[in-house]
């Protein structure tokens, strides 16, 4: 009796994520929501640059490789030319919160009709433990040694706070993958984003709390534990924006 | 077919939407902003999709998305957005994505001034952003021009999987002539594109990438491209010659510059200066051929390049002329277009120079 089999909307490609690195299971509940609402004939997402960057070779479908922080602008190319494909955006916190900040908050103020998969791991992970917008006060990054200090080098950026104050979007959620059951209520918010998406409701955000044990230098428990209790803290879980609740 | 009065940019818009362009893409600056304005009016009236992004980088990366996914697509600028645009031209040139550049160039460098100029020249011809790439670049000198050769700019980029970009002075752009325009082209009669990523799944999927990181696949990738750009040298080299069988001295000159060249090389010919222009309609690749003949004929005795710029063609010039005969250099910057009389003047000199050194 086959008790369970991995999603057809992933390849057989290895990923090539660190050992303890939640990026993967992120792969596989997209993936998973991806099949299991069919829309996997008529899919197109975007790769980032950062540790996702060979997004491309993993998810079954047709794919576009974007410019680091451009992601949503291809999406927004690619969805308005061909409104009834599902177009999915999966982006680290250097690329959408950072460098392409610009397009994370004009996509979403124009109500782009597309799905961002937001990680958000505290830290540039592919170019070796780099501060981002979102290292937490007092976490140390490989530019900023001796931890985070507001006066030198500001304050994290809360992304969905920020989204949540446009108009547009349709839905907006925070989830973690720090243990069994937030990553069941993450995949329940990327599909719940994705089926939006498929009904045409608009623009759909998840961000998703994921651990770095290699620039973190952490035991991958150890990584988990710290989202679950110091992650959180900074990032509160939480639908920020649900337009079919009324929630706005 | 009857001729109706149009605007530069108008022109572009047309022949764009007349050879199936269903995307457009853009973001204010002078003086291109009757592009956007024409195509945020007319796209949705063929059913196409036009965004004003927030940036020329969003803008081209809009381009990347939907010309990727197998749409016409197009984005226009002027010099000061062309240069935000490079990062994303280089992906588009790697990912081997056909789209068109629109650049109504203005006076550089910096935010310069919003005069006509052909500062741009190494930037659309040489590359632009990073790596080995080009594109194919056209240079309207005329509003029928800018409507033509938009069009064919996507059928050529189409052909030849690279982008294309229409390189326009200021003057082109805000010029009004009259145009026949091209009839509607029939979205069926373009050929299927069976790499665009469209929505595909499994073994069908398609990837659209400029990542690739091992470098013996990388070299092999980079020297398909050359291998392209090759072809378009021997296919697409176009230029246009303008009493230069007998000429001693050859004006050569694109855009609006070659227009007023024409007219000097009339009024040298009425004082018995026998004066001819090379006028070169691909600026990439470089028409050579036209060059090397010229200066292969004894009456030729100098070329003069004549830009607005301080010098940016006349080294494809001196290339294509490889020492025959000797190349001079007249240009001028700052949203400064010369006179017919500054240039005759200069031929004359020119002329007078090449004598002397012989």
């Amino acid at each position: 009796m086959k008790v369970f089999q991995k999603t057809k909307m992933l390849t057989d490609a290895h990923l090539h994520y660190c050992p303890g690195c939640t990026h993967g299971i992120v792969h596989r509940l997209v993936a998973e929501s991806i099949e299991e609402l069919g829309l996997q004939e008529k899919c197109i997402g975007i790769a980032p640059v950062g540790c996702a960057v060979f997004a491309y070779d993993y998810f079954n479908c047709d794919m576009q490789e974007a410019a680091h922080g451009r992601a949503p602008a291809v999406a927004t190319g690619i969805k308005r030319c061909l409104p009834d494909r599902t177009v999915f955006v999966y982006q680290g916190d250097g690329d959408l919160a950072s460098i392409g900040m610009a397009e994370t908050v004009h996509a979403a103020a124009r109500g782009e009709k597309i799905t961002i998969i937001f990680i958000n791991n505290s830290i540039y992970g592919m170019t070796g433990g780099q501060m981002a917008p979102t290292t937490l006060i007092g976490q140390k990054a490989t530019t900023c040694q001796s931890g985070r200090d507001p006066a030198v080098n500001g304050y994290p950026i809360r992304v969905c706070e920020l989204l949540a104050t446009l108009d547009a979007p349709y839905y907006i959620e925070r989830v973690s993958t720090h243990d069994v059951k937030h990553v069941l209520a993450a995949k329940r918010a990327i599909k719940k984003a994705l089926q939006f998406q498929a009904e045409g409701r608009g623009y759909t955000f998840v961000e998703v709390l994921v651990s770095c044990p290699t620039n973190w230098h952490m035991q991958p428990v150890e990584a988990l534990r710290f989202m679950g209790e110091e992650c959180v803290k900074t990032f509160p879980l939480g639908v920020y924006r649900d337009k079919s609740e009324g929630r706005s | 077919m009857s001729k109706i009065l149009l605007h530069g940019t108008e022109a572009i818009c047309e022949g764009a939407l007349r050879n199936g362009c269903r995307a457009f893409f853009g973001y204010p600056i002078t003086p291109q902003n009757e592009v956007p304005e024409y195509m945020s009016v007319k796209m949705p009236q063929v059913g196409g999709a036009f965004v004003q992004a927030e940036s020329e980088v969003a803008a081209i990366n809009m381009v990347y998305g939907a010309a990727g996914a197998g749409i016409r697509a197009m984005t226009s600028s002027s010099s000061p957005g062309v240069s935000l645009k490079q990062e994303g031209i280089s992906y588009i040139a790697c990912a081997r994505i056909p789209c068109v550049v629109v650049n109504i160039m203005r006076a550089g460098p910096g935010l310069g001034g919003i005069l006509p100029a052909q500062g741009d020249y190494f930037q659309a011809t040489k590359g632009g952003g990073h790596g080995d790439y080009h594109l194919i670049v056209l240079a309207p000198s005329s509003v029928q021009e800018a409507c033509d050769f938009t069009y064919r700019a996507f059928d050529l980029s189409d052909r030849y999987r690279v982008p294309a970009m229409i390189l326009a002075d200021g003057m082109i752009g805000q010029l009004m002539e009259p145009v026949e325009l091209p009839p509607m082209r029939n979205l069926r009669e373009i050929p299927e594109k069976d790499w665009a990523t469209s929505g595909h799944y499994g073994k069908d999927r398609r990837i659209l990438n400029s990542l690739i990181i091992k470098p013996e696949d990388l070299e092999p990738h980079v020297n398909e491209l050359q291998k392209t750009y090759d072809e378009i040298y021997a296919n697409e080299r176009r230029a246009e010659t303008y009493r230069t069988e007998d000429a001693e001295i050859i004006l050569t000159a694109y855009g609006t510059v070659a227009r007023i060249c024409k007219s000097a090389v009339d009024k040298l010919r009425a004082q018995g200066i026998k004066a001819g222009c090379i006028r070169p309609i691909t600026l990439y690749p470089f028409p050579d051929d036209t060059y090397s003949a010229c200066a292969a004929r004894d009456c030729t005795k100098a070329f003069l390049s004549v830009e607005l710029s301080l010098g940016q063609m006349v080294e494809d010039v001196k290339l294509a002329v490889n020492g025959k005969k000797p190349v001079y250099f007249y240009g001028r910057t700052g949203g400064n277009v010369p006179e017919e009389e500054e240039i005759e003047r200069a031929a004359k000199e020119a002329l007078g120079k090449a004598e002397a050194e012989r």
